[in-house]
């Protein structure tokens, strides 16, 4: 297959990851942040399956599967948050959600 | 094969961007699934075609039609994308960009610097790693499902509807027992 330095592959992985993370960190809609969450969770399983390439091991993709089901169950759960919230507030922006009330 | 990671990198760089930049979010919604099928062919080019297929599956049909159904639930009209763009002011995304970027170019210089001649990545293929899954890896499968079905339960839980007094029985007990008291 290809002959791609592993460097590459993780310099990928961690681009994809900052972009996940400022979408994190500069989106105010609920959505858009778990979909950024989401971005942050495929960088780190192409990390996993970059690394499992270089050093030949199954345990990368193994990883990455582990990773999926995880992502699938937390963007399962975090959607029908985010429909509560939307039933609640009448509002995607997360700001409107930071009052602890009883 | 070398050219075909790259293009498939620089347009899985490119989507992501757009992605997270648009207010429309099911524009962005269909960025994100360019950006993970990409994705699935650098998973390709590095000899997971299991994990390509995966991803496609999985990520870009099971997850991204989850972000579907939700959109079309919570039915969004043009003023949500107006909101979005008085969110989205430069004073707002400069700030985290800018101290983001500088991470990123610190792990990138540590990976460069430290990684010196670059090593070629090897395929792994299917066989191995269905060994390894239901091998080593065994109570790992186990407790993936768990997490499964409690964020089935989760999901079901928390994403029905609230309905009046009958379903609620222990506060209609409660008010009762206040009447009562």
């Amino acid at each position: 297959m290809a002959t791609v330095p592993v460097e590459h592959g993780l310099i990928l992985a961690g681009v994809l990851f900052t972009l996940g993370l400022i979408g994190v960190l500069v989106r105010r809609n609920i959505l858009f942040i778990l979909l950024s969450i989401e971005i942050m969770l495929n960088a780190a399983g192409l990390a996993f399956v970059v690394a499992g390439a270089h050093w030949v091991q199954p345990d990368g993709q193994v990883m990455f599967m582990f990773i999926l089901a995880m992502a699938a169950a937390e963007v399962s759960v975090g959607l029908a948050l985010l429909l509560q919230v939307v039933r609640h507030f009448r509002t995607l922006d997360a700001d409107a959600v930071d009052e602890m009330r009883g | 094969m070398n050219a075909i990671f790259y293009i498939a990198a620089a347009v899985a760089v490119v989507a992501t961007v757009m992605a997270i930049t648009q207010r429309n979010a099911v524009h962005a919604l269909l960025y994100l699934i360019v950006s993970l099928l990409s994705v699935a062919l650098v998973f390709y080019t590095l000899g997971a075609p299991f994990i390509a297929a995966l991803e496609v599956i999985i990520y870009a049909g099971a997850i991204m039609v989850l972000f579907l159904f939700a959109i079309m639930i919570l039915n969004l009209g043009p003023q949500a994308s107006e909101q979005e763009g008085q969110w989205l002011r430069t004073s707002v995304w400069v700030g985290p960009g800018v101290l983001a970027a500088i991470l990123l170019a610190e792990l990138i210089y540590v990976l460069v610097r430290s990684g010196g001649p670059g090593s070629p990545v090897s395929p792994v293929g299917p066989q191995e790693v269905g060994f390894a899954l239901f091998g080593r890896y065994l109570i790992g499968v186990e407790l993936a499902s768990i997490l499964l079905l409690t964020g089935l339960v989760g999901a079901y839980h928390l994403g029905r509807r609230e309905r009046p007094e009958e379903d609620r029985p222990q506060e209609a007990e409660r008010r009762e027992a206040g009447e009562a008291g």
